[in-house]
Formats: structure tokens, C-alpha cells, sequence
């Protein structure tokens, strides 16, 4: 059975990752499961200088989801190389870093660091939607996405660069696009959406951040759209997010185009969940009768 | 030993008109907890409600654990109705645990509600030389008298109401507590609602004795990863489920 794919000049034994920010640095999972049978880890957001978060409450539960405003709280990238990378790299499965910067000199500080210390791929997250002055207008601007894009990218050219799109746009297929454009080897989405829930008792809002980050399988079918949307767009692989609980799950952004998955709340909702993904596309690839991943990926049979 | 396991439910019963008693087993080796510790429990195998529920154990027995739970919302509703012999999968134990006295202090334990479910286990531990306070709103709010009854240390009751024990605050029964034996040294470990846990710690701090509080924040994980359960310390947010629940009083930042 082959489950190997490849990521620009990347080649994952697999095409299960972790979404930035449900896996830690690592650290916390290997109570439950052994994170070198991963395709790949993508590592919490990192920062030019550290930051402390948002106050709580920070998440809350809704209905078949949950909104997240963590404040993309992180150790910063001085603490990042020194501490979490060397224990990262233990583990056999590639690391891709994904990054946030308040301007494009951050991203390029940020990502030359991360190249020279020799990760194996770094993902622009442009479109964090929970801190005012973070990502957000990148994400949602194609003119200044591709000044980014185009920066990193003169910056670390043999660099495996994912851009993450935001669902926050009104065109996936135009974003995608200019990501392509600008030199991103590969594009991943969705980040959570924007959202709020509200406790009618006391008239708060359940978040101290007032609004949050939608994820889990009630975006399932907004990041299916998204990533069929932007799989049609585009030459370059593009690798799912959004929902992705179990091996079927995995499978259906396959046919709609992705080239790789990433799971993010289903990690809280199961810790071994990535471990059981990789597992159950073999067996369902094995029940199919095909020999290798790669035959699936975009197969989506439309009228 | 698995921190991710199936359970087995033994029995699951009312206690009184809110309250549930869980006993689960088991189906795996796993590790003993400490007193303090929790579990993340799965309510339902749903996708609504998706995320597993914090719960401290109350009592560890060779092959079971139980949990004292109170019918909040969604999921606790939905774990009211878990039946005997049915599975669970159930993350634990994580978190801190309640440390020991230090030498020369004697344990004095507070509980407000709910909070015995976590200091049951740890005055198991302790030799009967402690002292429990144990506060409700009123008479039926109390859960396990006679199981407390059975710890066989000293046990000032009080409710809010005056309908039974000692009326008043828990806080107020605190303080009048260490006003009346000003030359014992306590070590304080509280657990309760929030604004319990903060009234208590000030009147600990007015006595100069130092102590430990059992937090609760919104949890998605329970394990670490996803920095959800943040609590503001002097040292900057940290995680209830990692470094908590069981916090210093002095390091958190009311
Ligand atoms: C470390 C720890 C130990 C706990 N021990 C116990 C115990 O022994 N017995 C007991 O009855 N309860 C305990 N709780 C509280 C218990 O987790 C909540 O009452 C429960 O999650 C409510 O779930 P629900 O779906 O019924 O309520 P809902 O209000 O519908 O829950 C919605 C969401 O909010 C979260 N939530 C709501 N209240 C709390 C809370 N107080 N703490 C954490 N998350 C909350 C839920 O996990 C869920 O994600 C503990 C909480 C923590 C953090
Ligand atoms: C608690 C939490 C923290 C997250 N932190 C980040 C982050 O730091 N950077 C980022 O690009 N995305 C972050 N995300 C978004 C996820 O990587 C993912 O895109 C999103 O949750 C959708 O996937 P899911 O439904 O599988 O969770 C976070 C999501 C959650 C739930
Ligand atoms: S609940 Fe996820 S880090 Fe504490």
C-alpha cells in the first residue's frame, strides 16, 4: 500500500499532518500515540517574540464544534529553536512550522530563521481571525497576500512554503490563485471561522475575546467547498482542514481534491485520532482494491 | 498503563435531586491517580456534544473509579443516562495533585458543594488528623455524608441557609476556624466555586497560612495541547489541566 505524497519537494510518508495549534509541540501526545507514523506535524503558531495569549474564557463548546481565542499564545521563535525543535526532531515525520508576523519583515526574520535551522517546510497562517492586529489582513487581501507570499519566498527559495487560506474571503479560487501566483508551493485550508456564542442568562458572550475560531466537524462541510474549490483552482498541492475526525472523513477532502489532510479538534476529541486515520486509509484503500493514495486525490465524481 | 482507555459502567445512580454517582472499570491497566487529579470523560458517543468532560475522581476502588457529577448541561444530562455495561473511553488521570502537608502543618481541608468530589480522595489519604469544613447552599446540597462520616476526622459542617450545622459562609467558618486555634499550623487545600476558592484564599492569606486551590476552566483537551483552560498566575497564563488544577494560592492571580 503506498500512502506516500508529496508537497512540492516534499514527500510525506503519508498524507495525515496535525493542524497548527491542536498538537502542541509535540510534547503532549506521546501518551497516546507514536507522532513518527505521521505524515507530517505542523507546530503551534511561532512568533518573533513570545506571546501570552488571551484571557479566558479562551473556548467554549457548540454544537458539534467549539470556538477557540487562544491568542495565539506561543513560545516565540528564540524559545521555539532552543527548546521544542530539538525534541520535535526526534520524532521521524517532517516538521513544517507555521508562522504569524505583524509585518512582512517578521514573516522573513521569522521564516530565514526556521530555514536555517532546517525545518522541513513553514506554513504562513494569514488568516488567524483572533488577534486584531495579527494576520487577518493578509489573509483577506490579495494584494499584500502576495507581497508576503513574494517576500518569503526571495527570502528562503528552497523552502517548502504552505500558505494557509482564510475562509474569510468571498473568492477561494481568487486567494488560491494569488498564492500560486506569488510562489507558495502548496496551499492548506480552512482556518476557523469567525464566530460567536452567546450565554443568554447572563448576556455574555462565552468568550472574554468576545468572538472565537470555529473548528470541528460542523466546518466540515465549508472546508470540503473551500478545498474543492481551490483544487480546481490551482496547479499546486492543496491539503484539507476542517472537520476531519476519522479515516472517511480524510478521504472525502481526497475526492474533493486535497493532496493532504490536517486534523485539528478531532486531536482533542481523540488523541490517537491521527494515528487511527493513517490506519484506516489503508484498510479502506486495501477494501477498494487500489495500491496507492495518490489514485483518489481529486476523484470526486460530479454530474 | 493507557491514558486513553475504555471504561466499563458498573453503575451509574442518582445521589440526590442534581447529583450522580459514576463507577466505571477499567478495561485496561492504568495508572493509579492522584488526589486531585481528573479525567476527561466521554458524556455520549456523539458529535454533539463532541468534546469529553473534566471530572475529578471521588474514590478509587481496586478496579473502579468513581466520579460525583452534577447535571449542568448537554453533557452531564446526557451522562445521567449512561447504563450499566456500557463503554465509555475516558482520558486520565491528568492535571496536578493535591501535595502533601508540609512538616509541622496539619491538613485543613475546605469544600464548598460539589468541590468534596475532589478532596474525598485526598482526605482518604491523610491520617484522620485533619480537619474537613464542609459548606453547601443548603441541607440537600450535601453529597456522601455518611461516606465523609466514615473518614472518621473532624468535620464542621455549615450552610448558607442555617439549615444545617454551623450558618453562614464556608469563609466565614474558615476564619472563625483559625481565629480559635491561633497556635496550630494549617496547611489549607480548598476546592469549591470560584468565588469560594477566592474568598477562602484571602482569608488564608489574612492568617498567614499558606495553601493550595482546585481550579476549573473550560477545557477542550485535558491533556496540554490545545492552551484552552488558561488561568492568569504571577508567572503569566497557565494550563488548569497541566500545571493545574491544583494550584498554589499565592501564585494565582484572583
Ligand atoms: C479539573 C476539573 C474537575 C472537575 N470535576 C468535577 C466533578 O468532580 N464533578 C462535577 O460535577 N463537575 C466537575 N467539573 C465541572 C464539569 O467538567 C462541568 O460541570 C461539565 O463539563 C459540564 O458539562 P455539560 O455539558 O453538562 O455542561 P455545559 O455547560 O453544557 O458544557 C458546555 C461546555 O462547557 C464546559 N464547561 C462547563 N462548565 C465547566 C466547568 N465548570 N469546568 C470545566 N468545563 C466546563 C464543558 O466541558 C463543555 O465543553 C470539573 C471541571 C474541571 C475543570
Ligand atoms: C485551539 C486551536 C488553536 C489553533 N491555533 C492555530 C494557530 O496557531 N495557527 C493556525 O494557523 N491555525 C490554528 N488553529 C486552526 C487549526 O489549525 C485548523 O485550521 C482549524 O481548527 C480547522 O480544523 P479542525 O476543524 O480540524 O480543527 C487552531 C485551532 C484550534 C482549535
Ligand atoms: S484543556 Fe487543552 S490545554 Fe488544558
Amino acid at each position: 500500500m503506498d500512502l506516500s505524497v508529496s508537497i512540492g519537494r516534499l514527500n510525506l510518508k503519508n498524507p495525515v499532518m496535525t493542524a497548527s495549534g491542536t498538537f502542541g509541540y509535540g510534547e503532549e501526545y506521546t501518551d497516546f500515540m507514536d507522532p513518527s507514523v505521521l505524515g507530517g506535524i505542523i507546530v503551534k503558531g511561532i512568533s518573533l517574540k513570545p506571546m501570552e495569549g488571551n484571557p479566558p474564557p479562551r473556548i467554549c463548546e457548540t454544537p458539534c464544534g467549539m470556538l477557540n481565542a487562544i491568542g495565539l499564545q506561543n513560545v516565540g521563535l528564540k524559545n521555539f529553536l532552543k527548546e521544542k525543535l530539538p525534541y520535535l526532531r526526534k520524532f521521524e515525520t517532517k516538521i513544517i512550522v507555521n508562522i504569524l508576523g505583524k509585518s512582512i519583515q517578521e514573516y522573513v526574520k521569522i521564516a530565514k530563521a526556521l530555514d536555517g535551522a532546517g525545518v522541513d517546510g513553514i506554513e504562513l497562517n494569514v488568516s488567524c481571525p483572533n488577534v486584531k492586529k495579527g494576520g487577518i489582513t493578509f489573509g483577506t487581501d490579495q494584494r499584500s497576500l502576495s507581497q508576503l507570499i513574494n517576500s518569503v519566498r526571495q527570502a528562503v527559495p528552497s523552502a517548502t512554503i504552505i500558505t494557509k487560506l482564510s475562509p474569510n474571503v468571498s473568492s477561494i479560487p481568487d486567494f488560491a490563485k494569488t498564492a500560486e501566483d506569488a510562489g507558495s508551493d502548496a496551499i492548506s485550508l480552512i482556518n476557523t471561522i469567525p464566530a460567536l456564542a452567546i450565554d443568554p442568562e447572563t448576556w455574555k458572550p462565552r468568550l472574554a475575546n468576545v468572538t472565537g475560531g470555529l473548528s470541528g466537524p460542523a466546518i466540515k462541510p465549508i472546508a470540503l467547498r473551500m478545498v474543492w474549490e481551490a483544487a480546481q483552482a490551482v496547479q499546486i498541492p492543496v491539503i484539507g482542514v476542517g472537520g476531519i475526525l476519522n479515516s472517511s472523513d480524510a478521504v472525502e477532502f481526497l475526492l474533493a481534491g486535497a493532496s493532504a489532510v490536517q486534523v485539528g479538534t478531532g486531536n482533542f476529541v481523540n488523541p490517537r485520532a491521527t494515528s487511527e486515520i493513517v490506519e484506516g486509509l489503508s484498510a479502506y484503500l486495501q477494501r477498494k482494491n487500489i495500491h496507492s493514495v495518490s489514485a483518489i486525490i481529486g476523484k470526486l465524481k460530479t454530474p | 498503563m493507557h491514558k486513553l482507555f475504555t471504561a466499563r459502567v458498573i453503575e451509574n445512580r442518582p445521589v440526590n435531586h442534581k447529583n450522580y454517582l459514576l463507577t466505571a472499570q477499567p478495561l485496561a491497566a492504568t495508572a493509579a491517580p492522584l488526589p486531585g487529579q481528573f479525567y476527561m470523560i466521554e458524556t455520549a458517543r456523539s458529535l454533539d456534544p463532541l468534546l469529553k468532560r473534566p471530572f475529578s475522581y471521588f474514590r478509587r476502588t481496586p478496579d473502579t473509579l468513581q466520579f460525583l457529577y452534577a447535571l449542568k448541561g448537554k453533557g452531564t444530562a446526557l451522562m445521567s443516562t449512561l447504563a450499566t455495561g456500557q463503554e465509555i473511553r475516558v482520558i486520565g488521570p491528568l492535571g496536578t495533585g493535591y501535595p502533601p502537608p508540609p512538616k509541622g502543618t496539619a491538613p485543613l481541608l475546605v469544600a464548598g458543594g460539589l468541590g468534596i468530589a475532589s478532596l474525598f480522595s485526598f482526605a482518604e489519604t491523610l491520617s484522620k488528623k485533619l480537619c474537613l469544613l464542609y459548606g453547601a447552599r443548603c441541607r440537600s446540597d450535601f453529597l456522601m455524608l455518611d461516606e465523609v462520616d466514615k473518614l472518621g476526622c473532624e468535620v464542621v459542617t455549615c450552610t448558607d441557609d442555617f439549615s444545617f450545622g454551623k450558618g453562614g459562609k464556608v469563609t466565614d467558618v474558615v476564619s472563625d476556624f483559625l481565629s480559635s486555634s491561633p497556635k496550630k499550623r494549617y496547611t489549607l487545600y480548598a476546592c469549591g466555586p470560584l468565588p469560594m476558592l477566592a474568598a477562602v484564599s484571602d482569608t488564608a492569606r489574612r492568617h498567614k497560612i499558606r495553601g493550595f486551590v482546585s481550579l476549573e476552566e473550560n477545557m477542550a483537551c485535558g491533556f496540554g495541547a490545545c492552551l484552552g483552560c488558561a488561568v492568569r498566575t504571577v508567572r503569566g497564563y497557565k494550563r488548569v489541566c497541566k500545571e493545574g488544577p491544583v494550584f498554589p494560592i499565592e501564585e494565582i492571580v484572583w
